[in-house]
């Protein structure tokens, strides 16, 4: 299945940043905009991208895999990323994630039955202030957790 | 007595809608853009206040900024690049996102100006991809000084011309490396380039280009309005203006406050509400965990600058101030880190894709209670095979904390390894049993 319209149209926009002859340098972004339209990237949907950019599939799929942002199998409706590394585990980020782990019976790497959500560890968000903190499909971000601010986060989204 | 803040980059902090175009001008905004640009000012003469300024790379290098921009070829015949350095995810490392989500145009301003004296044409700059809310407030600024006719074709009808552009990472620590960064830009992978070349003769699809970091660019202005003697006078020798730390952990109100530099750590911590819950202070990691960590006792009476974090044994990297309180267990800590490193080594020089795995998991086997005494000989044996092999930094920056946690904890890792257990949770778990005896004698 194509790109939409829609995707095709960001992606050009993007093009624009860079000097015609150089169509690759949107390839972040343009695997970024793919991602949020099919959730993940295929082989297929990375190929795509190449062929839409005109660059060799080996060089997008080298990017995909090189980004951890970038999902190369399929994942929830609402990916969660909870930041472990230094600032957040000071702030107890190990009682965010076993909150989320209890609540939603998963664990990292792993999806729940409905599909409705993956979860995931990440690195450093670079909002250590906020600690601690996720993001949820790699867009919004949640900071001064708590476990009751978890589920009024989780109530929030739609179903 | 607590110190105040000296606010040069977070100037719009504490005002209604701070991002808008609308308060940057109230505040003065884009006027030194416009008087330099129109008045033709010669590059000669703004480089020399940058270099009076003292302005040192704020990304964690600390390379003085006015010498960095004398790098660059005067005359070359093609589009010369100016990007800018948001890609923050060195764990404690916050600041650059409070610029782009609450003063974008003092950035936009300053890139401007780095532009008009370079003779830069096109500029990008790079975004971490984890903060995409502040990536759009940035993007919006950008539309915003676009119309009003601050970035873009013949500005101020003078002929000069400079289009500004956000990108973004998409996960990768490595990409804040500044020659990864520009294989980023161009869509590859982010591993770092061998230098020399350096970026200013072969940058951005191999044009001459400036890369500094998002607070570098945002002092500009100031610095132009103030003159470079001002800014210089703001902080102390060698260390000049002011700066933004970055401070989490175990303090009672974490955040950016941009203070002159040189203030006493003791001061600077006392803003940031001191070490939370009423505890001892244990260790500050001063400047990143690129940087050595320091016990207490070795910070408590530093200042906060260049030279000041040097003679207590460590560095100011990017000011970003880890704080740890007596309950935080060093060997729990110095694992947490090495499983960064590895993670985010980008498997090009063999000594840091090998080295920093085979860290992570010597000191795993300690936490698992697995360790031998050898291992810390073994720890320190491998960090010091990594520095200075690698073609970029991070495998310093992945020694550096398990030579300065182990040279400055080491009982602590000794008691895990002969006990399987942490002799911090071991001393809070007894503390608190004695506290339960006298509760029920």
């Amino acid at each position: 299945m194509s790109l939409s319209t829609e995707s095709q149209a960001k992606i050009d926009r993007e093009l624009t940043k860079y000097p015609p002859e150089h169509r690759q340098a949107a390839v972040m972004s343009a695997l970024r905009i793919a991602q949020t339209e099919k959730g993940w990237l295929s082989k297929e949907t990375i190929a795509e991208v190449a062929d839409y950019l005109g660059i060799p599939a080996i060089a997008a799929l080298e990017v995909a895999t090189f980004y951890n942002m970038y999902e190369l199998e399929p994942v929830g409706k609402y990916k969660i990323t909870v930041c472990t590394n230094i600032s957040c585990m000071l702030r107890d980020s190990a009682e965010i994630v076993t909150h989320l782990e209890k609540k939603l019976g998963i664990g990292f790497n792993e999806t729940t039955a409905d599909g409705q959500f993956t979860l995931k560890e990440g690195e450093c968000m670079g909002c250590c202030g906020g600690a601690p903190l996720f993001h949820i499909n790699n867009t919004q971000m949640h900071e001064y957790l708590t476990p009751e601010k978890v589920d009024q986060i989780l109530e929030g989204l739609d179903k | 007595m607590s110190a105040t803040q000296t606010l040069v980059c977070l100037r719009t902090v504490g005002q209604d809608n701070p991002a808008s175009l609308a308060t940057y001008l109230k505040l003065g905004g884009y006027a030194q853009l416009q008087k330099l640009v129109t008045e033709k000012v010669k590059a000669t003469e703004i480089i020399s206040q940058v270099k009076l300024s003292g302005l040192r790379g704020r990304g964690g290098a600390g390379f003085p900024t006015g010498l960095k921009w004398s790098f660059m070829p005067r005359y070359f015949d093609g589009t010369k690049y100016l990007v800018c350095n948001t890609d923050e995810g060195e764990p404690g490392t916050f600041k650059d996102r409070d610029i782009i989500r609450y003063n974008p145009h003092q950035l936009i301003e300053g890139m401007a100006i780095a532009a008009y004296t370079l003779g830069a044409r096109v500029g990008y700059n790079y975004i971490h991809g984890e903060i995409w809310q502040d990536y759009e407030i940035f993007e919006a600024a950008l539309e915003e000084a676009r119309a009003a006719g601050f970035l873009g074709e013949n500005l101020f009808g003078t002929g000069f011309s400079f289009d500004l552009y956000a990108v973004h990472g998409y996960g990768a620590y490595i990409c804040g490396e500044e020659t990864a960064l520009i294989e980023s830009i161009e869509g590859k992978k982010g591993q770092p380039r061998f230098k020399p070349p350096f970026p200013a003769s072969y940058g951005v699809f191999g044009k001459p280009t400036n890369v500094n970091n998002t607070e570098s660019y945002t002092s500009i202005p100031w610095i132009m309005e103030h003159g470079g003697q001002a800014f210089q006078e703001l902080g102390v020798a060698n260390s000049g203006g002011s700066k933004i730390f970055s401070i989490s952990g175990h303090v009672d109100k974490p955040g950016n406050y941009e203070v002159n530099m040189g203030i006493p750590f003791a001061e600077l911590l006392a803003l940031a509400g001191g070490v939370w819950k009423g505890r001892q202070l244990k260790a500050v990691i001063p400047g990143g965990p690129s940087t050595a960590v320091l016990p207490a006792a070795a910070i408590i009476g530093a200042t906060m600058d260049y030279d000041g974090l040097s003679k207590a044994g460590s560095s100011l990297g990017a000011g970003s101030m880890i704080v740890m309180d007596e309950t935080t267990c060093m060997v729990k800590t110095l694992k947490r880190l090495s499983y960064f490193f590895f993670e985010e080594s980008c498997g090009q020089c063999t000594p840091c894709r090998e080295g920093t795995g085979w860290l992570y998991r010597v000191i795993k086997r300690i936490v698992d209670g697995q360790g031998r005494l050898e291992d810390l000989d073994l720890l320190t044996d491998v960090s010091s095979n990594i520095s200075g092999r690698t073609i970029c930094a991070l495998g310093d920056a992945a020694a550096t904390p398990v030579l300065s946690f182990i040279k400055h904890f080491r009982p602590e890792f000794e008691y895990y390894i002969r006990h399987g257990r942490s002799m911090v949770e071991d001393g809070l778990a007894a503390q608190s049993q004695a506290q339960q005896e006298v509760a029920y004698a």
